[in-house]
């Protein structure tokens, strides 16, 4: 048989991404896409001419209701994810966005020369040594997390002359300090062009890793598992970004 | 002789508003009308007329800087006669550019005198911004700069009120690059009261409210973040907008001559900006309540809001930034980048078809021999 030219990896089942995290993932995915679809609407509606009186329609506001209540699903996951940062497994911990160690840096550079650069060939040794996130895409995740945040501050803040809850009104000082409405929009639509960007890219490479990785990047967050090749298991090198606080 | 007791005692405004030939009733549709305006209940009426038949006028002195003086237009031009005329006549005696009869050493002399005889109590009212570039160079009166005078006027001010966008904000001469560097009051006089009322002009009965407020009251309005008065400044032109029901209901003007302009549909679309501009045009209107620029046709411009020269075009809602190409807007940038995108990923893909291919093709082999060995 071919096994004599091909050493047949042997794969250990690996728990990644726990449901909730999973919940997280395609919750957001949901809410960003209604986001930005009906952001996209507020901003500038398309010219849907009906001959029905202004009363019997809705569309802005139809348009407008369901970008709010998708905004504070939006706002409430996030929470939940930071507060999923402290209490879920290792994969998840929020050490594995931010980098604090030499290592982080190191894997960083890693990945770029392997993913972007491309010089190192990466086959069976599989320098991708963090399982979950790779510390470049952990650092990514780092930047829509402030993405997440300058979007909550803006778009609350608008919506704090509109909504008379109290919790919209604690964003009320956003577009104060930033000078009035007019800028705070203009930097809520400039930041909706990140989530764009950053969807297209990450679709790409989840593909990228699990057709020259194959250890299931892209089922992994159906299921929850990667595949890792027992020997690179055994060597028991480090899985995560940032070494775990003792 | 006490020297106070040789001073004249100053009339109350109600002396001066019946030597002024009008009667108690127009006296009373005034202090109604005013009572309104500044948000008061009903029941409050009373103690605006009160006030005006007891106290006696607030000294105050009006200054004007890099200006064009719409402010005191619009004032003078508020629906009721009496506000120009018990309102500006007595409170800008002291002193103004514009309205005084004294020009001159007198009228410098006349400033001054208020400075010293008031200090402490009067109001300082500021039209226009301060330019601060070349040492204020850009704007000088009677040989001080607009700085000095302004120094030396707030020291002794009880409030500071801004009077429109100038003073609160800088205005069309604080666009980009603001060669003056025209900057508004706030920045410059620290540890007064500062009353915002922006707008370009603001509209002159919300001017005639707060000077009615700080009559009645002897306290400054109630002012939200940014210091304008809550009555007149806490909801934004859209809310208050008649068009709003062609808004929520997705009908626009396309163009300025179409048939949905005709009809009166919302004016979003052709760069009303109504939904990020905070005044009371909707509903006070304008010239008497006549009309406002919406009213009429025309978008919002935001002339109330900070920087509204430079938050993108008039005439569309496009998020521009100057400095992105032309004035470039966030969506055709977008656009760029993600064609941009586009074309690195599918590089990459080749690039990783080609320099992976070994590693590819061993993940693919593997695959194989697992498939040839399971049995059918």
């Amino acid at each position: 048989m071919a096994s004599k030219f091909l050493h047949i990896q042997r794969l250990r089942r690996v728990y990644v991404w726990e449901l909730p995290v999973r919940f997280y993932h395609w919750l957001n995915a949901l809410v960003l896409v209604a986001l930005i679809v009906t952001g996209f609407y507020i901003s500038n509606p398309l010219a849907l001419m009906s001959q029905r009186d202004a009363v019997e329609q809705y569309t802005m506001g139809w348009f407008k209701y369901i970008h709010f209540a998708a905004a504070y699903l939006f706002f409430f996951n996030f929470l939940f994810r930071i507060y999923w940062g402290f209490v879920g497994n290792k994969f998840a911990n929020w050490n594995q966005f931010i980098p604090t160690s030499k290592r982080f840096i190191k894997e960083m550079w890693t990945v770029f020369k392997i993913d972007i650069l491309m010089l190192k060939k990466n086959g069976k040794e599989q320098h991708h040594l963090s399982i979950g996130h790779n510390a470049m895409a952990g650092f990514i995740y780092f930047l829509t997390f402030i993405a997440f945040l300058v979007q909550c501050l803006t778009g609350f803040g608008l919506y704090a002359a509109m909504g008379g809850w109290w919790f919209p009104q604690l964003f009320a000082w956003v577009p104060a300090m930033l000078g009035g409405d007019a800028l705070t929009r203009v930097i809520h639509h400039w930041a909706m062009w990140f989530f764009i960007l950053f969807a297209v890219v990450h679709v790409y490479l989840v593909f990228y890793h699990d057709y020259v990785e194959g250890r299931g990047e892209i089922s992994s967050m159906g299921g929850g598992w990667k595949f890792i090749e027992e020997d690179v298991f055994d060597k028991n090198k480090h899985q995560t970004p940032n070494p775990e606080k003792k | 002789m006490d020297n106070e007791m040789l001073e004249v005692k100053q009339p109350t405004y109600y002396e001066e508003v019946i030597r002024k030939g009008y009667n108690r009733r127009d006296f009373m549709k005034f202090a109604s009308m005013m009572t309104a305006f500044i948000g008061l209940e009903k029941s409050s009426i009373g103690q605006v007329a009160k006030s005006m038949e007891t106290k006696s006028r607030i000294p105050i002195i009006w200054l004007h800087f890099q200006e064009c003086t719409c402010c005191s237009e619009s004032f003078i031009r508020s629906s009721h006669p009496m506000v120009a005329d018990i309102l500006l006549d007595m409170v800008s005696l002291d002193y103004t550019e514009t309205l005084m009869a004294a020009s001159g050493i007198q009228a410098e002399q006349s400033l001054k005198n208020t400075m010293t005889k008031y200090k402490g109590e009067y109001i300082l009212c500021v039209e226009g911004s301060v330019p601060v570039a070349a040492d204020g160079v850009y704007c000088m009166i009677g040989g001080k700069t607009s700085m000095q005078i302004l120094d030396e006027a707030a020291a002794g001010a009880k409030a500071i009120i801004a009077w429109g966008s100038c003073a609160s904000n800088g205005c069309v001469q604080s666009a980009k690059p603001n060669p003056t560097q025209a900057t508004p009051i706030h920045k410059l006089i620290k540890g007064k009261p500062i009353i915002k009322v922006p707008g370009c002009p603001p509209i002159g009965e919300v001017m005639a409210g707060v000077i009615v407020h700080l009559l009645t009251f002897g306290t400054i309005p109630e002012l939200d973040r940014v210091g304008r008065p809550k009555a007149f400044y806490s909801k934004r032109v859209h809310d208050t907008c008649y068009r709003r029901p062609y808004f929520d209901a997705g009908l626009f003007v396309e163009t300025f001559d179409d048939e949905n302009a005709r009809k009166g549909y919302c004016l979003y679309k052709v760069g009303c900006k109504g939904p990020t501009t905070y005044n009371a045009c909707g509903v006070m209107k304008w010239n008497g309540g006549t009309s406002f620029p919406i009213q009429s046709g025309h978008g919002c411009i935001g002339c109330s809001e900070e920087n509204y020269w430079d938050n993108g075009r008039l005439y569309d809602r496009a998020s521009s930034f100057a400095g992105f190409g032309i004035e470039a807007d966030a969506d055709t940038v977008g656009k760029i980048a993600l064609g941009a995108t586009g074309i690195a990923i599918a590089a990459h893909a080749v690039a990783t078809n080609l320099g992976k291919k070994n590693s590819i093709h061993d993940l693919e082999n593997e695959g194989k021999i697992s498939e040839h060995e399971l049995p059918s």
